[in-house]
């Protein structure tokens, strides 16, 4: 490791325009007669449109245009797809309901869009929007999964009779009932998946430029990953051919998730620049990010666990009921099928699973991927029933997981997934170690004599990262291959580029991407930059999702590299009339090993351009690509143990100690991995202690401030303790498992279990609010 | 926000003019209530009257058993005050509890009172006090100030100019934080006037606003410790309920919190 190659804790390149105000994200880019959008949305949960009259609005100051849902189903823009397809047990396709951009007939949550403004100012569009007047006749509405599967429910889509999606199921039912059959003792659990609202930082904003005299369009859009959203626009909605379409993602403050999907926004400002002849751009506001961003969880699971008599897991039925809210955001269908209930096996030996998951439309935001995305359902699901079997056995939460744990590897799950590698042991070791496990009898007992409720929780979770191998999850359903792409380019001066189909959000890839650079050819960080989120810039790549980034998009950088040092070393060899096998590269230098002959990247880099002096036959230049297809998931695991009081008299937590022991495989940037820890475990933590998306009976949101939704501020959380215990993915040449989504998968278990442990009972539901847990409490 | 028109007054008298010229003015103090609404659209004031830099509303002064707190002075300023840690520091505790930062660096007793937000932590400071409130035209005793929700006893175009505390014996504020907004989700003062009377006042808890809770008074009145609340039960009856807190939930946190407001009192 030098000091700025791999496992050096490197300070952020991009952090210096961060915090000096000098980021430039979509909502900074001004372009010449741009034009600003404001949206008319339903202030209904569901409700027919009737008629919209945009007189009034049209002749206010500044506006330009009034366009409906009805125009832009007349221009043909396609309907929102999405693009993973779930068959159910019955053998047939999900049930999609159709989405367009513009809702023309019929709302089906509060907050669709049924027209836009178009103006001079953001605020002469606001002024007009309020003067369109849409003529609702309102109907029905349910917001609650379990209401919405009953007989007699509102339907939402004609096309989805009872609301059902899909009904899927996976594994060995026969098997799984047969284990039951035998079973010594058996485990039930309900829990409900708490909804939550993504909240970047960063609003959600776009600008569309047409460009009549090209025909072609630019765009510029909060993206996590802007060549995905330039397929879909092309290829689904008709904007424009993808020759004719350019998407830049500029620096985008945070995404968790919810960036990745195709909004009907960015849709409409494409459309609408076209209609107007002007560039146009959509900066939502906090309030439309509650109500559009697309939610995340929001499962209702009952579950039961099998156990033989000597506490050995013999088997595992779980039925889920997935809220989808009132459509089918992109990648909605295979978060709890395909990321939940392959991952229901945990970090245990479980020889039978069988699960069924019920996907439900509801009057309500659309639900989709948020960090973690179908893993922390299944990791909260597992880490509860292993907590309340210890209880029901008798037996201590650890020493159960113990006894259960997978120990070798590779292991095939009976849920698809077959893990590589792990060591289980370890990071429940370390974790216990780390927390004085074994002291803490004697500090419950002492906090007791202060008044106080002390308890400890242990969560073991394991997740499926690296997304994805592209045949695995091509013949299970997914609409694109999740290959990532890269090329490095090596400028005749020896300062290198390389080129990303990753994109950063707030991972930091324009340091820890060169810091390969750094480890591989010995130069400083500062020669080396990092280009991403522009389509006309960068080759075709798969954006950032799923803890991907290091361990699939830096293996395609590394295989791009090995590329370009091989013609390298072909060029220095030459030039130092030596064998290539005998070329090395260190501290930027081209050796010949033994001897003090050497040539600098540079004047290689040179030597490529110039062309004068090359091996016979060989290309000018020095710039190779890659793209690499990952041959499996890769599985981060580790164990999260918290310890907390709980104050009877408020029923509110206070955390006494919180220790995380992950093996990520090889960490390029422990700083930043610790960073993507940290942020991990806060919305872990918040989806157990503060957050919930919560809608009224009629499909009204509750929260849609930060006055009522919860947001967890430093104060709410305790300083970690971090630490590492590494087995090497043994699927990719670097030996990354990836980090971004761990902490949002383990912690929020870990926080129920200590809080159910410090009040002596076992069922409370997240978030475990003070006024929840109090009444708790005091239940009889 | 909707087009309106800002005026910075320098005086109070300024203010008082420029308000009766207008046809809807809002006065503004620290803003944060008034910038949020209207940010949403909420309150379309014709016109903005700044109070925020009118010297004459500003500081604090402690003169006898009288701590006077100027209506603009921010809640940062009367946190670090050394006459208001000195005189009653229930007060300055109040005050670092107060939202977060940025409210603190802004907002204003002044504000606070006049907009009687039903969870806002400075009512409850001024009933258990006793306070009066000190407007362009009067005095006010917070007894009869405080007029339920968002509504107080101030006139149209009133300004408030100060606050006076009579400087208790013993006094105390504990709070239980809104997760999300940071208001209270209900909070209780509890005070002890030099004449021995006991008055507890809760803001957060009631649909009417900050109320007075005479059973705990009782009990206070007969043994100051927080163990004489033991045996009061309050109703939940008429109390806030909301996704963060049921009735009954207040109804409890209105006995704990005096009982720890006792408790810090000493």
């Amino acid at each position: 490791m030098g000091v700025e190659g791999i496992g050096a804790r490197v300070v952020r390149k991009e952090d210096k325009r961060f915090i000096t105000g000098k980021g430039r994200y979509v909502d900074d880019i001004k372009l010449v007669g741009m034009t600003h959008a404001h949206f008319v949305r339903s202030p209904h949960a569901h409700a027919k449109v009737k008629g919209i009259d945009s007189s009034a609005a049209l002749k206010m100051p500044g506006v330009i245009a009034v366009l409906t849902g009805q125009q832009i189903v007349d221009d043909k823009v396609g309907n929102l797809i999405c693009g993973w397809a779930i068959t159910s047990k019955d053998g047939s396709p999900m049930k999609m309901g159709a989405w367009p951009a513009m809702a023309p007939e019929t709302v089906r949550f509060v907050g669709q869009a049924v027209a836009v403004v178009i103006a001079e100012s953001k605020n002469l569009a606001r002024d007009a929007a309020e003067a369109v007047v849409v003529n609702y006749e309102e109907l029905p509405a349910v917001a609650d999964v379990q209401a919405a599967i009953k007989s007699g429910a509102p339907q939402l889509h004609p096309e989805a009779p009872g609301n059902q999606v899909y009904d899927w199921v996976i594994g060995d039912e026969g098997a799984t009932d047969a284990a039951f059959a035998k079973a010594a003792n058996v485990v039930k659990l309900d829990v409900t998946n708490n909804r939550l609202a993504p909240n970047a930082m960063e609003p959600r904003a776009a600008i569309a430029d047409y460009d009549a005299a090209e025909e072609h369009f630019t765009l510029y859009t909060t993206s996590q990953n802007p060549h995905v959203a330039r397929l879909v626009l092309s290829a689904f909605y008709n904007i424009a051919p993808e020759h004719k379409l350019r998407v830049i993602a500029p620096d985008v403050g945070g995404g968790f998730g919810s960036k990745i999907f195709i909004y009907p926004e960015e849709m409409v400002a494409l459309w609408a620049s076209k209609k107007v002849g002007r560039p146009v751009k959509w900066t939502g506001d906090r309030t439309e990010a509650f109500l559009t961003d697309a939610h995340g969880r929001d499962h209702v699971t009952h579950a039961e666990m099998a156990f033989d008599a000597s506490n050995k897991i013999i088997g595992l039925k779980v039925k889920t009921y997935a809220n989808f809210g009132a459509y089918m955001s992109l990648f909605s269908s295979s978060v709890p099928t395909y990321l939940y209930a392959t991952l229901l096996s945990g970090q245990y030996n479980i020889p039978a699973i069988h699960a069924e998951v019920v996907g439900v439309y509801t009057n309500t935001t659309p639900v989709d991927a948020y960090r973690g995305a179908g893993r922390p359902e299944a990791s909260y699901l597992i880490e509860r029933l292993m907590e309340t079997a210890a209880r029901q056995l008798k037996v201590d939460p650890a020493q159960l997981r113990r006894t259960n744990f997978i120990t070798q590897f590779p292991h095939q799950t009976p849920v698809i997934m077959a893990y590589d590698t792990g060591d289980f042991n370890a990071s429940l070791d370390a974790a216990m170690k780390a927390i004085d496990y074994t002291g803490f009898a004697g500090r419950k007992a002492k906090a007791k004599a202060d008044g106080k409720l002390r308890g400890i929780g242990v969560s073991c979770y394991i997740e499926a990262c690296g997304i994805a191998p592209s045949k695995a999850v091509g013949s299970l359903g997914a609409g694109v291959g999740l290959w990532e792409s890269a090329e490095v380019r090596v400028n005749p001066v020896g300062t290198i580029e390389i080129l990303t189909g990753s994109h950063s959000h707030g991972q930091g890839h324009e340091t820890t991407f060169c810091q390969l650079v750094a480890e591989r050819l010995g130069v400083p960080i500062s020669q080396v930059s990092i280009v991403h989120g522009d389509t006309d810039k960068v080759q075709f790549g798969m954006g950032t999702y799923g803890s991907r980034s290091a361990a699939v998009g830096l293996t395609a950088i590394l295989k791009a590299m090995e590329k370009m040092e091989s013609k390298a070393k072909k060029i220095a060899a030459h030039a130092l009339e030596a064998s290539e096998a005998d070329i090395v590269i260190e501290n930027g230098e081209f050796k010949v090993t033994g001897t003090d002959k050497a040539i600098a990247l540079p004047m290689v880099a040179l030597a490529a351009y110039t062309a004068h002096n090359l091996p016979d036959g060989m290309e000018p230049g020095l710039k190779e690509s890659a793209f690499y297809d990952p041959t499996n998931f890769t599985f981060p695991a580790g164990t999260y143990i918290c310890e907390l009081e709980v104050d009877p008299g408020t029923g509110k937590t206070s955390f006494v100690n919180f220790v995380a022991a992950d093996d990520f495989g090889r960490l390029i940037n422990p700083m930043i991995v610790e960073g993507q820890v940290h942020g991990g475990l806060v919305q872990g933590i918040g989806q157990a202690l503060l957050e919930h998306a919560i809608y009224d009976a009629n499909g009204q949101p509750v929260t849609a401030s930060f006055m009522d939704y919860a947001m967890p501020r430093a104060d709410d959380v305790p300083s970690f303790n971090l630490s590492h215990t590494t087995t090497l993915c043994p699927g990719n040449p670097l030996g990354i498992k990836g980090c971004g989504e761990a902490g949002a998968i383990g912690a929020s278990a870990a926080v129920i279990n200590a809080i159910t442990d410090a009040i002596g009972k076992n069922n409370l539901e997240m978030p475990a609010t003070p006024d929840r847990v109090w009444r708790t409490i005091h239940a009889a | 926000m909707y087009q309106t028109t800002y005026h910075r007054a320098s005086s109070v008298d300024e203010a008082a003019s420029l308000f009766g010229k207008s046809s809807e003015a809002k006065f503004l103090a620290g803003g944060q209530t008034l910038l949020p609404v209207m940010k949403q659209r909420l309150a379309s004031p014709s016109d903005v009257i700044d109070l925020g830099k009118i010297k004459e509303l500003q500081g604090v002064e402690l003169s006898g058993d009288t701590l006077t707190i100027k209506a603009a002075t921010i809640y940062y300023d009367i946190m670090t005050n050394a006459d208001v840690k000195k005189a009653i520091p229930a007060i300055a505790h109040l005050t670092s509890v107060l939202g977060d930062p940025a409210v603190r660096h802004r907002g204003t007793i002044g504000g606070s009172i006049a907009n009687n937000d039903p969870a806002a932590d400075f009512p409850a400071a001024l009933l258990a006090l006793g306070a009066t409130v000190k407007t362009n035209k009067r005095s006010i005793a917070a007894d009869d100030f405080f007029k339920g929700l968002f509504t107080t006893a101030l006139e149209d175009g009133e300004i408030i100019t100060a606050v006076s505390f009579p400087v208790p014996a013993k006094a105390g504020y504990e709070k239980m934080r809104h997760p999300a907004s940071r208001f209270a989700l209900t909070g209780v003062f509890v005070a002890q006037t030099k004449s021995g009377e006991v008055r507890v006042a809760a803001t957060g808890a009631s649909q009417n606003g900050v109320m007075r809770v005479p059973a705990i008074e009782a009990a206070l009145k007969a043994n100051w410790s927080p163990s004489a609340i033991d045996g009061v039960t309050i109703s939940a009856n008429g109390l806030l309920a909301d996704i963060h807190g049921s009735a009954e939930y207040r109804a409890n946190l209105v006995k704990v919190m005096a009982q720890r407001a006792v408790k810090a009192a000493g």
